[in-house]
């Protein structure tokens, strides 16, 4: 076997048998599905760590109101093909205060919209366990996580207080009031991501690819006007630019990069070459060195 | 990492200009340690705390994972964990200081979580010339080490990581040296591939569809195919396996590491947690084990407490029967030792409530490893690794008796049951077990207290009142209720019991209906007041060290089947009770 190949078999048998002993020690889990690259392999791994049986647990997508119109309508197929039970959850309360990216602060609109809408939706449905496709290569405090992370009342996570979890016996016990998270790409690259959704022949949004887009420069990052709440300055108009986004988010918080790579392949070869980390391209990633950390703390994936 | 152009250059550039407080790297150099020191804390600090974690490609195409543990004393059930799924371990030695307790500390971790390789890197050698005879005086001062700590794959290299000697390229002014590099240490390394043809699975779940029924788990080993014929532990059911499923295909053969469904033929019943072995692989199965305990949390391993045993998909009640000695890491002493405090690495035997296929660690890391998990907080606190398989536990087999317990209760025409009643001293247990013996007795029902301070002077006359005694004071009395229960009788036990974990064991032995738990609430004051045994008077002046409520806590019972307000009239609490037996 070619040693790529088993690279990902290893990744995906490792991610297979996490998504298991979640399925079967856990009396309701959830599967955070955020539309992205990750949320495709993860729900890809799910249809075989079940398969042929369905899959076990819902997907829970926490909507801001503000993702790329491209994002929902990706969403809703995928979903259906799948044959899952999605639950879609917005922060009513946020969006009645006019809550919004442009106006609120990044940091506030990211608290409201979508760390406080993460936890209510775990609690009304009482979910004990979230899955999430976060990796340990996206981010410093992420390289620091557990696979399976317990979060505290409140779903606070304590980084300093983290259970050793050591070989592949996991522990997946609850104290009361306690729940947990559980990440099953932990040990995959971004590379891994692509290199696995090339082979597997995974379907994945349209934004990825490059095409003319309508972008205005935002500082250094190029920004796409994907509706009519984008606010323009004073005699701005959006111009095409042929672009692809790394990572997909909320469209105003979500820089695009200059790429003509319109394939998987051209994407792979890309991802290859380029020697920045996909989270430069997250406007909310910047704001203060230990602010994902932070958000982590409070609640966020 | 940086070397081999693996850390995005954004991630580079802000390790170049963002700096600790107190830092002395000079702004626009790049301060490493910050490209794996990912917390607030550590960064305020200037210390790393937790493991982390980084995935990299080597030249040659093969993954590596980087466990970057802190090295201190305090962190050394970190390094636990690091260490735990490693296959190289690179132990740093800081030649202007030479071998320090630090390196024996690592050394001895490595070898004791069943890392393969060990690379000894002698760095800083730019600040001594490049002296040849600092390194093979570090070298010769480790040898004899590894070769104690039977560890054979061993490479010193002579570094400088400052000016990248023999890191990634070799060193052009340590002509002396011509081994290989850092990186070369690394790549080169290569698993060793399953030797033997024996083959595993333990069964995650059971898989389930219109006209399915599968089990599914992660196969080590030599692997299986479709028409092998297999065995299921502990049942020891034999099966053939009819076809072997995964997503693409329903391929013939799962090899190692792979995960997969096995449909079995006959489909027999078999649960999470049971083990699946090809046959002429004969597996021992057993409920005693000696093991090496690291202990991973600051309240200490207390013999005879219940614990839960987790090793992969198996989970089990265990014990720890007793501590035969902790290792010095250092000096590498065994001294005797009656608890584990955390960060000790211990010798221990191990007794869980059922057998279960656990096999030494040094031939499989996957299948000798185990965590030992509180059963109140639910937290990880102790990781062991299993030497063998006590005989003591596969010798002794279940003798089954015809008459049974459900016999001889109905002989009785009573319910066998265990009224467990747990209180602080004072608070009203002895009073309302003799009043409700009375009433049962009374009523024509078979009967018998178990009174804690009467058992002190006999079966139980060895025992103290610290956590430990106390655990084995429980754990002995509740195997005797068993005993009585089995008997068809109703058992009352009146002790204080005053740890969750310990009467939640007592409440497993017994099936579920036949344990009740009834707590005494009385207020503390009203027991100081009531104080029959001058037993507080004594605690205040500080001549009873551990007395529950005073020097020792009382754990409130979670989920108890009754509970007695202990300043009501004692007729009316043992009424509440009678109402409850019958």
């Amino acid at each position: 076997m070619k040693e790529s190949v088993r690279i990902l078999k290893n990744l995906e048998d490792e991610s297979i048998e996490i998504l298991r002993e979640t399925a079967a020690t856990f009396a309701k889990p959830v599967m955070m599905y955020s539309i992205g690259k990750d949320s495709s392999v993860l729900l890809h791994l799910a249809k075989k760590a079940f398969y042929p049986g369905f899959i076990p647990f819902p997907l829970l997508h926490v909507d801001t109101t503000w993702k790329f119109k491209e994002m929902i309508a990706f969403r809703d197929q995928v979903v259906a093909d799948a044959k899952v039970n999605l639950i879609v959850h917005t922060n009513q309360d946020g969006v009645a205060a006019g809550i919004n990216p442009f106006t609120s602060g990044i940091s506030e609109y990211t608290r409201v919209m979508k760390t406080v809408a993460l936890r209510q939706a775990l609690d009304e449905h009482r979910f004990d366990a979230a899955i999430g496709g976060s990796r340990r290569d996206e981010e410093k405090s992420r390289a620091k996580e557990r696979i399976f992370s317990v979060r505290g009342a409140g779903h606070s996570w304590n980084p300093r207080a983290q259970r050793p979890e050591l070989w592949r016996s996991y522990n997946t016990r609850l104290a009361s009031q306690e729940t947990m998270r559980v990440f099953p790409l932990s040990d995959w690259t971004e590379s891994d991501i692509w290199m696995y959704i090339l082979q597997e022949n995974i379907e994945v949004n349209p934004l990825y690819f490059a095409k003319p887009r309508p972008m205005v420069a935002r500082g250094d990052q190029w920004i796409m006007v994907d509706d009519e709440r984008f606010p323009l300055l004073d005699g701005e108009t959006p111009q095409m630019r042929t672009m692809r986004f790394r990572t997909l988010g909320c469209y105003p918080l979500t820089a695009a990069v200059d790429s003509e790579a319109q394939t998987i392949e051209e994407i792979v070869e890309e991802v290859l070459q380029v020697k920045l980390s996909e989270r430069a391209t997250r406007l909310i990633d910047g704001a203060g060195e230990d602010s994902m950390e932070k958000k982590k703390t409070e609640g966020y994936f | 990492m940086v070397e081999t152009d693996s850390v995005p250059h954004d991630t580079i550039s802000a390790a170049r200009f963002t700096r600790r407080s107190g830092s002395t790297i000079s702004s626009g150099e790049v301060d490493y340690s910050l490209l794996t020191d990912g917390l607030e804390a550590e960064r305020e600090q200037g210390i790393t705390i937790d493991v982390a974690y980084r995935s990299m490609s080597l030249r040659d195409g093969k993954r590596l994972i980087i466990s970057d543990a802190p090295g201190h004393e305090q962190y050394t059930r970190n390094m636990v964990v690091a260490a735990s799924r490693a296959d190289i371990g690179l132990v740093l030695v800081d030649a202007t200081k030479g071998v320090r307790t630090q390196t024996l500390r690592h050394s001895t971790i490595c070898a004791i979580m069943g890392v393969k390789r060990i690379i000894v890197a002698i760095n800083k050698l730019d600040a001594l010339g490049y002296s040849q005879e600092v390194y093979t005086q570090i070298h010769n001062e480790l040898s004899p080490l590894f070769t104690k700590l039977g560890i054979d794959d061993v490479r010193f290299i002579p570094m400088s990581a400052l000016n990248g000697d023999n890191v990634t390229t070799a060193s052009s002014t340590m002509s002396w040296y011509s081994g290989e590099t850092l990186l070369d240490a690394i790549q080169g390394w290569n698993p060793a591939a399953h030797v033997g043809s024996d083959s595993r699975m333990d069964i995650q779940l059971i898989s389930r569809a219109e006209d399915f029924r599968g089990v599914s788990g992660t196969v080590h080993g030599a692997g299986f195919a479709a028409g092998d014929k297999v065995t299921v532990l502990p049942s020891k059911q034999k099966a053939t396996i009819a076809k072997i499923v995964t997503y693409n295909n329903e391929n013939a053969t799962a090899g190692d590491l792979e995960s997969v469904t096995l449909v079995l033929e006959p489909d027999i019943d078999a649960t999470r947690g049971d083990v699946i072995v090809n046959d002429g692989n004969e597996l021992e199965i057993s409920n005693r084990y000696q093991a090496k305990i690291v202990w991973l949390h600051e309240e200490p391993l207390v013999q005879s407490r219940s614990y839960l045993l987790i090793s992969g998909p198996t989970q089990a009640p265990v014990t720890i029967s007793k501590i035969k000695y902790v290792l010095d890491v250092v000096s590498g002493e065994e001294k005797p030792a009656q608890k584990l405090q955390v960060n000790e690495i211990g010798l221990v035997e191990i007794a869980t409530d059922r057998a279960i296929a656990l096999e030494p660690y040094s031939q499989s890391r996957q299948y000798g490893n185990f965590v030992i998990v509180d059963r109140l907080t639910q937290q990880t606190v102790g990781a062991g690794m299993v030497e063998h398989s006590l005989r003591r536990g596969t010798n002794i087999t279940h003798q089954a008796y015809e008459v049974a317990r459900s016999d001889r209760s109905l002989q009785k025409s009573q319910k066998a049951q265990i009224i467990w009643l747990t209180g602080l001293s004072g608070s009203g247990k002895s009073t309302i077990a003799n009043e409700l013996a009375k009433q049962l007795f009374a009523q024509g029902f078979h009967a018998y207290v178990l009174d804690g301070d009467n058992l002190r002077s006999g079966l139980n006359m060895d025992l103290g009142f610290t956590p430990e005694d106390r655990a084995e004071n429980v754990r002995r009395v509740s195997e005797v209720a068993k005993l009585m229960l089995d008997s068809g009788l109703i058992v009352i036990t009146a002790l204080v019991s005053p740890f969750e974990t310990d009467r939640q064991r007592a409440r497993s032995l017994v099936e579920e209906g036949e344990f009740m738990e009834i707590f005494i609430d009385t207020p503390i004051e009203i027991c100081r007041a009531r104080d029959p045994k001058s037993l507080y008077k004594k605690a205040d002046s500080g001549k009873i060290p551990n007395f529950t409520g005073i020097g020792q806590e009382y754990e409130v019972p979670l989920h108890p089947e009754l509970v007695i307000d202990g300043t009501k009239p004692l007729l009316d609490s043992v009424k509440l009770i009678m109402a409850r037996i019958q």
